[in-house]
This record gives structure tokens, C-alpha cells and sequence, in this order.
């Protein structure tokens, strides 16, 4: 079952984020090592990997929150200091930071003065996430689901060429996870380019057409989900007479390996394949199917297939 | 300029506990004054009227008003490590600067606003002093009047040098109370520093020294004001006699620690990671 994403098609590749080389020590502890990528207009980016691989480090770095060791980035063309460049960026980290003692619109209207965005736009995003009719009551007073979605209504404010999320689910619930993905989602289908932070494979998956894969600060992989791992997919098969079938699957030349696990056969292929075909083959060699999936791994597959080889 | 000190202005007064703060010191020292310019009637035995010892009188007030206005300035600087330690406790420091405030640019609001409230501070205790001075003083002579505006200045000076020590001491722990107990600290220390060099060299030495350090210089640019009093009263008596003016290079010595300070504090969330 492939899952649905977002392919947009931009013909200029017009660079957002250039990162060259980039390096963070914490004393001994190397959190970035040599990271080199590139943003491109238009597109949604996923930044994965698990608790510690260095996501959050670089995104600080880009954010002008973590002093780099070595190594470069520069934002846009790259003629526009990095805290000029943040105003033309949305970004929201980990928990959302705000003024517990004022208001969300007094909040907003704060991040209007830095941004230098005018105050109109305020009324505009807190429609946008559902806020509206919140507004005058102080942040302290919201959940933390609200709180999340106060801090993307004021990552949005200066309707930004890039927005940039890192681990923006964490900690909500299954209702507050929703209505955040609804949110990403909506802003995706507007072209705005997305760079989401994430150890939620699924969550990526859902939004995502471009990956950078990080471990221990060390980039594995870096670009279009769909070609991550070079896959043609695999079937899931059960037939009464198992034995000959696996027997056939594995002299077949389209499939690299069989693994037979309670009654249900995955066959791996090594080469494209369509469904139809395999059926009329099989049924040629007597072999009736009572079960037939044909299936792309899904990107966690994928993702721990590739943290773990390396 | 105005964009930074606008920013700040918002942080600080839509916060009830600094709004409390900052009003106490500016009309705690102004209330201060006015009462003790007006007439006490003591239980009914005799009145106190403070005018009438002549301590309102040109020149004089305005070192008296300046010197009793700064020992209020310790409910500002409570605001100042406050507005450092909540940035670092809401991490709303980290939030302003990815919104696109460079580091400078904080730094700088912080400071524009120490500055600003400085400023008014002055402004009230100028105009105040001046109210009470044209009806006490037995002078009125324009040229009287404006004899030792200096110590407005000096004032003035001094509010911005222990504000921006304040903001140091802020950037440095991140935690308001701690920086206040560090202010205690460093008073402490500049004693004990003090009494060393009295014992290791001598008395004289040792107080000119001293009056290099940051809160001792701060304290210097406005002297107590009673023995000057005193002075005017005996003036007979030679050995009271001590120097109270608000000299130029008490000024330089304070304002020298206040660029340190502050760019001591620019370095430092510089050099951080946040």
C-alpha cells in the first residue's frame, strides 16, 4: 500500500538552506559531523533520525540559537545576514516559547515587532489554527495542544518562504497530533516549503517528498523519499500448497528473497513486477493463491534498514 | 532604536510583577521626597518641618534628592535580572532570536530600556526637586538654582551603571535571584578586597583603589549628603570638610564599566548555545 505524498514540480531548483561541511562539538561529543545538504524551493523536507542524532543541533545552528565549530551555512542566495534571513523563516522547536503572562495576540503582536510583519496578519493565522476565539486569554491558561498550534499561527505570521518544524507532535495527544498534521498539511498544499524534523517515521512519510537521514550526527542519506532505498517493493502471498510454492518463488529471477513466516510468504523483488503477472504465472504452475499483496516497504522499514546496515 | 525599546517596553509592562516594580521606583523616591518636604507635626509635641533646617535650599537639594533617590534603584534593578531570567526561564530568548532578533539587537533592547527609565527617573527627580527647591530655597537666583545640576547627571550615570552591572550579572547566571545574590557577593568582596590592601598597604592607597571598583564607583559619583549638611551648619568646623562633588572622572571611571558590562554581556550570549 503505497502511502500519499506530495510531489510538487518545480523546474528552477532555487536554494533556501545551503549547508557546507557543517560541524558541532559539545566538548567531546560531536553532535554534527561534516553535514552537508541542500533546501530547495517548493519542496517538503523531512530531517530524520533517532533521539540524539543531531536533528535538533542543526536546526539551532540554521536558527542562530547554537554557535557552529566548523563548516558553513548560509540562508537564500546567501547576501542576507542570518537574522535577517530568520525573519523570512517560520520555525517553531521542540515546545513552544512564549510570554506566559500575555495574551496570544499580545504574544503574536510581539512577533510582529521582530519580524516587522504587520499586526493585520494576527487575527489572519489564529484563524488558521483555530484560535480565533481563544485570543485574549493569556498563554499560560493554554493546553499544550493550543500552545503548539499558537506557536505555528506565529511561525506563519510573516508568511514564510521556508517553515521550519522540529518534533512538532511531541508530547500532544492523539487529538492534538491530528490536528497539527491537518495544519502541516494544509500549509504543504499551499507550496510552501516544509522542513520537518522528526523521529515519527509515519509522520514524515505523510508529508514529506524529500528526506535527509541522520545517525550520531552523520547525514546516510539525503533525497527523494521514494528513492531512498533502491525497492521495487515485495508480495505477500499464502497458497494451500506452500512448499511449492515457495519452491517456484525462489527459482523465479525477479525475486531476491523468500521469507516464510506463519503461513504468510514475503517475497522480495529485485526487479519490477506487476501483481497480474506473478498471479497468471503462478496459476500456470498449478498454484492457487488465497492471498496476494503486492507492497512497498513503508519508510520505517526503509529508515531502520538503513540505520542498521551502516 | 525605537523598535527595540518598543519590543522591550511590551515584555516588561504587560508584566503585572514588573509593572508593580518599576512603578514603586519611580514614585516610592518621588512620595519620599514630597513628604518630607512637608510639615510634620510630631504626636503634637512640635512640628518637624525638614525645610526649615535649610536642606532644601539651592544647591544643596539637588545632591540631597539624588542621593536619597538612588537607594530606590534597587527595585528597578529587581526588574532588570528578572527581564534577563525570564528570557532564559520561558526560553523565550531562544524564541526571539530564531523570530529573526539578532543577538546584538537584545542586548541592545535590554539596554536602550535601562537607559530609557533612566532617564525618567532623572526627568522625575529633576522636576521634583526643583518644585521643592523654589519653595523652600532661601536662594532663587537663576545662577544658584542651576549650581550643581551635576548631580543629575552623575544620577543619571550611576542608574545606567548599576542597571547594566544588573544585566551582566543577569546574562551570566540566567536566574534573577542568583544575580541578585551575586550583586551582594561582589559588594562583600569589594570590602574584603578593600580591607586587604588596608592592612597590605595603607588606608589612603587603599580607598583610591577602591573607588575604582564597579559598585564603589557607582556609590562615589553621589556622597552622602550629612556631612555637607553638617558642614553648612558648623561651618566652623574645618575637619568635616570632605570632597562630595560629582567630578568628571568619577563619571568616566563608572561610565568605563558600564561598556564593559555590556559588552561583556553581548559576549557572553554570543559564546552561548542555547
Amino acid at each position: 500500500m503505497p502511502s500519499i505524498r506530495m510531489h510538487k514540480k518545480y523546474d528552477s531548483l532555487e536554494p533556501i538552506l545551503t549547508i557546507t561541511n557543517l560541524t558541532k562539538k559539545f566538548g567531546y561529543l560531536t553532535a554534527v559531523k561534516d553535514l552537508s545538504f541542500t533546501i530547495n524551493r517548493g519542496n517538503v523536507y523531512g530531517i530524520l533520525g533517532p533521539n540524539g542524532s543531531g536533528k535538533s543541533t542543526t536546526l539551532g545552528i540554521v536558527l542562530n540559537v547554537v554557535n557552529k565549530t566548523a563548516g558553513n551555512f548560509h540562508w537564500f542566495d546567501g547576501n542576507i545576514s542570518t537574522h535577517d534571513a530568520l525573519k523570512k523563516v517560520g520555525a517553531i522547536i521542540e515546545r513552544p516559547n512564549f510570554y506566559p503572562y500575555m495574551s496570544a495576540a499580545q504574544n503574536l503582536k510581539l512577533v510582529c515587532k521582530i519580524k516587522g510583519v504587520d499586526y493585520q496578519k494576527i487575527n489572519e493565522k489564529l484563524e488558521i489554527v483555530g484560535l480565533l476565539d481563544r485570543k485574549d486569554s493569556k498563554f499560560r491558561t493554554y493546553s499544550l495542544g493550543m500552545k503548539q498550534r499558537l506557536a505555528i499561527a506565529s511561525a506563519l505570521l510573516n508568511d514564510p518562504e521556508i517553515l521550519i518544524l522540529d518534533e512538532p507532535t511531541n508530547g500532544l495527544d492523539p487529538q492534538g497530533i491530528h490536528q497539527i498534521r491537518e495544519i502541516i498539511k494544509k500549509i504543504a498544499e499551499k507550496g510552501t516549503t516544509i522542513l520537518l524534523a522528526s523521529h515519527l517515521l509515519d509522520e514524515v512519510e505523510k508529508v514529506c517528498s524529500h528526506v535527509v537521514v541522520l545517525r550520531k550526527g552523520v547525514k546516510l542519506y539525503a533525497g527523494r523519499v521514494d528513492e531512498m532505498i533502491s525497492s521495487h517493493g515485495f508480495f505477500e502471498l499464502k497458497s494451500t500448497n506452500e512448499t511449492k510454492l515457495i519452491a517456484q518463488l525462489e527459482n523465479h529471477k525477479s525475486f531476491s528473497k523468500i521469507i516464510s513466516k506463519n503461513n504468510l510468504i514475503t517475497a522480495f523483488l529485485n526487479e519490477p513486477m506487476k501483481s497480474e503477472d506473478l498471479n497468471e504465472f503462478l496459476f500456470k504452475q498449478d498454484i492457487i493463491l488465497t492471498h496476494l499483496v503486492q507492497r512497498k516497504e513503508s519508510l520505517e522499514e526503509q529508515f531502520l534498514k538503513l540505520t542498521d546496515n551502516s | 532604536m525605537f523598535r527595540l525599546l518598543n519590543l522591550e517596553l511590551q515584555k516588561l509592562l504587560l508584566n503585572k510583577a514588573s509593572k508593580v516594580l518599576i512603578f514603586i521606583s519611580f514614585i516610592l523616591p518621588f512620595f519620599v521626597i514630597l513628604l518630607s518636604s512637608l510639615k510634620f507635626n510630631v504626636f503634637g509635641f512640635f512640628t518637624l518641618e525638614l525645610g526649615e533646617l535649610g536642606i532644601f535650599n539651592f544647591p544643596i537639594i539637588w545632591h540631597l534628592t539624588t542621593f536619597f533617590a538612588s537607594q530606590f534603584k534597587f527595585f528597578f534593578a529587581i526588574v532588570v535580572v528578572s527581564m534577563i531570567g525570564n528570557e532564559y526561564s520561558n526560553k523565550t530568548l531562544k524564541q526571539n532570536l530564531i523570530d529573526g532578533l539578532s543577538k546584538k539587537e537584545f542586548i541592545l533592547s535590554k539596554f536602550y530600556t535601562i537607559v530609557f527609565f533612566s532617564l525618567i527617573s532623572t526627568l522625575i527627580i529633576g522636576v521634583i526637586s526643583l518644585c521643592i527647591g523654589l519653595y523652600y530655597s532661601s536662594y532663587t537666583e537663576v545662577s544658584i538654582i542651576f549650581r550643581e545640576t551635576e548631580f543629575l547627571l552623575a544620577y543619571f550615570i550611576k542608574l545606567v551603571g548599576f542597571f547594566s552591572l544588573c544585566l551582566f550579572f543577569g546574562m551570566l547566571v540566567k536566574r534573577s535571584a542568583f544575580a541578585l545574590a551575586f550583586l551582594f557577593i561582589l559588594y562583600i568582596i569589594e570590602w574584603i578586597i578593600y580591607g586587604l590592601m588596608m592592612w597590605k598597604l595603607n588606608a589612603d592607597i587603599a580607598e583610591k583603589i577602591q573607588n575604582f571598583f564597579p559598585l564603589k564607583s557607582m556609590y562615589k559619583l553621589i556622597d552622602q549628603p550629612f556631612q555637607r549638611i553638617a558642614m553648612s551648619k558648623f561651618p566652623d568646623k574645618g575637619n568635616l570638610s570632605y570632597d562630595y562633588g560629582a567630578h568628571g572622572y568619577e563619571m568616566l571611571i563608572v561610565l568605563c564599566w558600564t561598556a564593559l558590562f555590556i559588552f561583556l554581556s553581548y559576549r557572553l550570549l554570543k559564546k552561548r548555545d542555547l
